[in-house]
């Protein structure tokens, strides 16, 4: 592997990347190596709540190759992300920390999205327009119509993409907001991480069609559906969603079929409902081992190189833990600010 | 000054700011071609055009949630609903979402949306033309709730609720559109929000009210006045976040309290201001707190008879008036 092929330090943030249609080699690397990331924390915050010390955790273990395609496919630096809360990937590919996370996740002082207030991971970003607001489930789909709207109206080349479960697509807000995307031609991506439950309503209790995506022709635009274990195809759907998406063409709604590896959160019980055949078939479809075989077999990872990638997440996750497990909680007096307008 | 109605100053005032700045639009069900039904956008189409005229599929959710997404991406959205009565679809948007947006996010971001909606009874709506719904945004800390009753008062908070940087109700009563009547300056002016505004003075009981009754309270203050007693009418003009200070200040020179609303009686904003004046005002109560309001039945009935039993009246109040000025 040439010298220049090392994963770089920066994340998509960075703005230095240049992207195209095709997906370079350190591209792939550099999305392995957030994936390990995401799956490294994921795995650190489920046992701090087993230990009693985060009160809840969904996983984004299963969906982080769509969530890394996502993101490195659109702009984070100008693009609009209105996530919902399973996400802890999309989070990481934007440029959010392990600490950063941790804090949420532990509600301690200094988390930066919502400074404590919310369940770990929701509020808003800074630096990112990133937005994860409600468990409302599916309200986040009208708002991302309004965010792209504004865009449109503006005449800027933005993308806003929506992110959603096989839940919220039952929602009224997901059929009125891709009603008016198709009516105004928004710019904007719906991008639904289908993991086929509703905690534990499955698909057929959901809806009586095979595809969230065939929806899409209902709406006057285009609907695919695609494998959300295979990141490069992810990537190139979005990739030219969002290009199509700037150039006035219009919404895409993209499917990525993903396995929720674990149970809803840290509360529920997925054996419950879930029958062990299905277990083991889901956990045949685990990302990780399938993009690390891939990337295996096309020469751009070597053990040497997997190896660092685990062993560095591993560092910076026990780093960020430390920390945030030693940061005092937020000041009580804070929490009265931010109501209205502070004058 | 120009003399005009209710509705013509909430035209105004919105015309006046989609012109001064182009972050303002419009959205809604037939805003548009129609004008709205009660034409508070006559004429939008044809001088801003489609792009800021917008008019809605029949969907109240999304219109409350799109203009969210609008105004936290930087614009100044003002979406109608085409009648009070029928936000409950977007009920979700506004009370649980755009409410917390600034706190949910730790001031991240904001939402600096208008949700105008016509309201009230009075007008052979029957049960779902008719609601007067404001305390259920009032009880919802985050929002900004402001109904006006005259056109004074309505151009000027209505512009002062475009500029403000929170998510505003701002509710309109439909009965107030072309009935009531007033001036209005030429020159251009700004009305502070949270500040109530006393309608009439008087030295011998407190009235509270808003939207429509505050006319007919001031109609029942005429009338007592023939007889030698003077009530002091306080407006509310904005509903939460409440100004306290106002009709506290009168009950401590008056005595005596009165609140008159539209709504049916009961944990209605009577109850919220009933309850304030008991609390602070106490010492200086000669008689116990008043609350004039609709009954408890699920919504306004559409027979003459059965809307007048619900609505308030001058006569109503006048009588009222009386029974609290003898005790």
């Amino acid at each position: 592997m040439p010298p220049d092929d090392s994963p770089s330090a920066a994340t998509a943030t960075s703005g230095q990347r240049v992207r195209s249609s095709k997906l370079t080699r350190p591209d792939l690397l550099e999305m392995y190596r957030v994936m390990a990331l995401s799956r490294t924390l994921d795995e650190r915050v489920w046992l701090l709540n087993r230990q009693g010390k985060a009160a809840i955790v969904a996983a984004a273990q299963g969906h982080e190759a769509a969530q890394i395609a996502c993101v490195f496919a659109t702009d984070p630096s100008r693009d609009h992300y209105l996530i919902y809360y399973r996400e802890l990937t999309t989070l990481l590919a934007v440029g959010l920390t392990p600490l950063d996370l941790l804090k949420g996740f532990l509600s301690k002082e200094g988390e930066p999205m919502s400074g404590g207030r919310q369940f770990p991971t929701h509020g808003a970003c800074r630096n990112v327009d990133l937005f994860s607001f409600s468990n409302v489930v599916g309200t986040q789909l009208p708002q991302a119509a309004g965010v792209a709207l504004a865009d449109k109206m503006r005449g800027e080349p933005n993308v806003t993409v929506v992110y959603f479960g096989d839940g919220a697509a039952s929602q009224g807000d997901c059929h009125e907001a891709m009603n008016f995307a198709g009516i105004h031609r928004l710019p904007i991506i719906f991008f639904c991480e289908n993991n086929r439950y509703a905690i534990s309503v499955p698909l057929s209790k959901q809806m009586a069609v095979e595809n969230i995506a065939a929806r899409a022709a209902g709406y006057g635009f285009p609907g695919v559906t695609l494998d959300g274990t295979d990141p490069i195809g992810v990537y190139e759907a979005v990739y030219a969603a969002a290009e199509r998406a700037r150039n006035g063409g219009g919404p895409t709604l993209i499917e990525v079929m993903v396995e929720r590896l674990f149970p809803h959160t840290s509360d529920d019980d997925h054996t419950r409902y879930r029958s062990a055949e299905d277990l083991r078939q889901m956990r045949s479809r685990d990302p990780l081992p399938t993009f690390e075989a891939q990337l295996r077999k096309a020469g751009i990872l070597d053990d040497a190189t997997h190896d660092r990638i685990w062993s560095e997440a591993k560092r910076l996750v026990n780093e960020a833990t430390e920390e945030a497990e030693a940061a005092p909680y937020p000041q009580v007096d804070q929490f009265t600010r931010h109501v209205f307008a502070e004058s | 000054m120009a003399v005009m109605t209710v509705l013509e100053a909430v035209r105004q005032a919105m015309l006046e700011e989609m012109r001064r700045d182009s972050r303002v639009f419009v959205m809604g069900e037939d805003i548009g071609a129609r004008g709205g039904v009660f034409l508070a956008t006559d004429g939008f189409l044809q001088e801003f055009g489609e792009q800021r005229v917008i008019d809605t599929p029949l969907a109240e959710s999304s219109i409350a949630g799109i203009a969210i997404g609008a105004a936290v991406n930087g614009m100044r959205p003002i979406a109608e609903i085409e009648f009070a009565d029928f936000v409950w679809p977007a009920m979700n948007q506004i009370v649980g979402e755009a409410s917390r947006i600034r706190y949910g996010t730790n001031g991240n971001k904001f939402a600096p949306l208008v949700v105008r909606m016509p309201y009230g009874g009075g007008v052979r709506g029957g049960l779902y033309h008719s609601q007067t719904i404001d305390v259920v945004f009032a009880h919802q800390p985050g929002l900004i709730v402001i109904a006006p009753c005259t056109p004074y008062d309505a151009k000027g908070l209505l512009k002062a609720a475009i500029r403000a940087d929170d998510p505003v109700v701002f509710l309109e009563h439909k009965r107030t559109y072309r009935l009531v009547r007033g001036e209005v300056p030429e020159e251009e002016y700004i009305l502070p929000i949270g500040k109530a505004d006393i309608k009439r003075a008087g030295s011998d009981m407190t009235v509270v009210s808003y939207g429509l009754m505050v006319h007919y309270c001031l109609e029942a203050a005429r009338k007592l006045s023939d007889e030698g007693v003077e009530a002091e009418v306080v407006d509310l003009r904005t509903l939460a976040p409440v100004d306290r200070e106002t009709f506290l200040e009168s009950v401590r020179r008056t005595s005596k309290a009165m609140v008159v609303y539209e709504d049916n009686r009961t944990y209605g904003i009577g109850a919220e201001i009933a309850a304030t004046i008991a609390q602070d005002a106490f010492h200086d109560l000669d008689a116990p707190v008043v609350r004039l309001a609709g009954p408890d039945v699920p919504a306004m009935a559409f027979a003459p008879p059965f809307e007048a039993e619900f609505m308030l009246s001058p006569e109503k109040i006048a009588a009222a008036m009386r029974d609290l000025a003898a005790y």
